[in-house]
């Protein structure tokens, strides 16, 4: 069953030197205030793994927490490159960052895989183009009825998912509405997970009988964090700051800006500082 | 009086034109988005637009900064997770038409968006592939928008990050794809199609004040045109109005204003 921890707390027991992360969020939900929490406690060797690697990951690999990247699409959304991971890429600065490349679609197969506990994922992948040139874990599986060649690229299965959703009921169950992303994908591919919500209910009310939800019994740890996907968003709470995604462009291009930018806003806060980020009341759950 | 299309907006207002309405339309972002949108917004109000974080039959008031933003989902008929889009929606065949840009392209439609440089080595760290490698692959046709210069169209790709098609000819068949390609390159000097035979971009209509030579200086190879070429029919007040109300309003949303 979930447990209800500070985020401190459930990053402290979760989250370890040298594990292998996924971060998800598909521009929706990204865990914003968790990322910043893995960067506070100083996490190090981290393999990130995230589809769509934007700014959160920017600030980790620029803060020194990564060794290794796996990814298929790697950019500020709409704005440009990812400085810190450029840098970080081209320079090996402030450490050099292994790269595991992948498409969107052997990724989002690759996590259905974990979850389906498979040890891969097959698919109609890569036709003509170069990445299974540099990249040894796109490999080729023979359909055992048609004889068809087709893709193969691992499962991926974490050591830890961490998560942004909307709200948990008391029994820790978690709902998730709007752009769904992998976000179900990657808690139930991994060992363990951390999932940061908007807010507690005592009942989720009226719901489409499809609605996406993660029972308690699948989730390790739960912190509320209100606010806690800014600058991303939580749909029904707060919109995209897509003003803060323009901006960072200046704050990471160069080292200097950007050190000092993580010193004020991300070691010298708390998860208790996202609330009025992103607009919302400090104090408790919104009515 | 409406002060005549720029470059930019012309090719964005021939890409939309290219589209119809009963196209299901997987989209890229961008110029891509900025097209697709045009075009639900005057010809081709039917338009399915799809994008890749899963939000299917997408109407926005504005256009998107990210390929996730709410604006999508809340305005879109049904929201897939994103393997459930890959692997129901395009790889099972239900995209008729695939919209792209690209940092860097070659003769034959190629994509690079990965690197420029050695791979282990990039002199450019670009984003990487995303959805446009099985885009490019899965859907029925591709359609390409890209601003002409020598640093995007290049006489050779330093990386293949998508396949258009290949090295000419029917090299898509002979890996095995049924779906046609690059079928229509809009720049913002030209329109492309590539030759029914050898697969290589032949130009095919000049924007209005546009030149062959302009075509030539800024293009990495030596490009052909078609026996027949065209000028592309000039922006029409109501293609330059609509669109500029929609960045307009764009700009507003994202500005925080």
């Amino acid at each position: 069953m979930a447990v209800f921890a500070s985020l401190s707390e459930a990053v402290a027991a979760n989250l370890r030197d040298g594990d292998s992360v996924a971060m998800e969020g598909f521009t929706h939900l990204i865990p914003y205030a968790a990322g910043h929490e893995a960067i506070r406690q100083g996490r190090r060797d981290l393999t990130l793994i995230r589809m769509t690697p934007d700014i959160l990951y920017d600030q980790l690999i620029g803060m020194g927490c990564a060794r290794k990247l796996k990814f298929s699409w790697g950019g500020n959304p709409g704005v440009g490159s990812l400085h810190r991971m450029r840098d970080a890429v081209e320079n090996g600065w402030p450490r050099a960052l292994e790269l595991e490349e992948h498409s969107h679609a052997a990724m989002a197969n690759a996590y259905d895989a974990g979850a389906a506990n498979l040890p891969f994922a097959a698919l109609r992948g890569y036709v003509g183009a170069d990445l299974p040139k540099v990249n040894p874990n796109i490999r080729t599986v023979t359909c055992p009825f048609t004889g068809e060649v087709l893709t193969a690229v691992p499962a991926i299965r974490p050591d830890v998912a961490i998560i942004h959703a909307l709200k948990a009921d008391r029994a820790g169950n978690v709902l998730i509405e709007g752009i769904l992303g992998v976000q179900k994908e990657a808690v139930l591919a991994a060992s363990r997970s951390i999932v940061t919500v908007e807010e507690v209910v005592d009942d989720f009310g009226p719901r489409s009988p499809n609605a996406t939800i993660l029972p308690s019994w699948t989730v390790t740890a739960i912190a509320v964090v209100p606010g806690g996907a800014f600058p991303s968003y939580a749909h029904g709470y707060y919109k995209r700051n897509n003003a803060f995604y323009l901006a960072w462009d200046a704050i990471a291009r160069e080292r200097d800006s950007f050190a000092a930018w993580m010193t004020e806003n991300v070691l010298a806060k708390g998860p208790g500082d996202f609330a009025a980020l992103a607009g919302l009341r400090s104090e408790g759950p919104r009515s | 009086m409406t002060t005549p299309a720029t470059p930019t907006e012309m090719m964005t207002i021939a890409a939309a034109r290219a589209l119809r309405a009963d196209d299901i339309c997987f989209v890229g972002i961008g110029a891509p988005s900025a097209a697709c949108n045009l075009a639900r917004l005057t010809h081709a109000p039917g338009i399915t637009l799809i994008y890749e974080s899963g939000t299917i039959g997408t109407k926005p008031d504005i256009l998107p900064l990210s390929i996730g933003d709410g604006e999508l989902c809340d305005t879109a008929l049904t929201t897939v997770a994103v393997p459930e889009m890959f692997r129901y929606w395009l790889q099972g065949g239900r995209i008729t038409l695939g919209f792209l840009g690209g940092a860097q392209i070659d003769r034959f439609a190629n994509l690079n968006t990965t690197v420029v440089g050695p791979y282990d080595k990039p002199r450019v760290r670009l984003p990487g592939g995303g959805g446009a490698p099985e885009i490019a692959a899965h859907s029925g046709q591709v359609f390409v928008t890209m601003a002409m210069g020598t640093r995007a169209f290049v006489e050779k790709l330093p990386f293949i990050t998508s396949m258009g098609h290949g090295e000419g000819g029917d090299h898509r068949a002979r890996l095995g794809l049924k779906t046609r390609g690059p079928t229509r390159i809009m720049t913002d000097l030209c329109v492309m199609e590539p030759d029914p035979e050898s697969k290589e971009l032949t130009v095919v209509s000049l924007h209005p004040g546009a030149t062959r030579q302009e075509v030539r200086d800024n293009c990495g190879w030596t490009p052909r045109f078609a026996a027949n070429l065209a000028e592309t029919p000039p922006a029409t007040d109501r293609e330059l109005s609509v669109l500029r109300d929609l960045h307009a309003r764009t700009k507003k949303a994202h500005s925080g204003g």
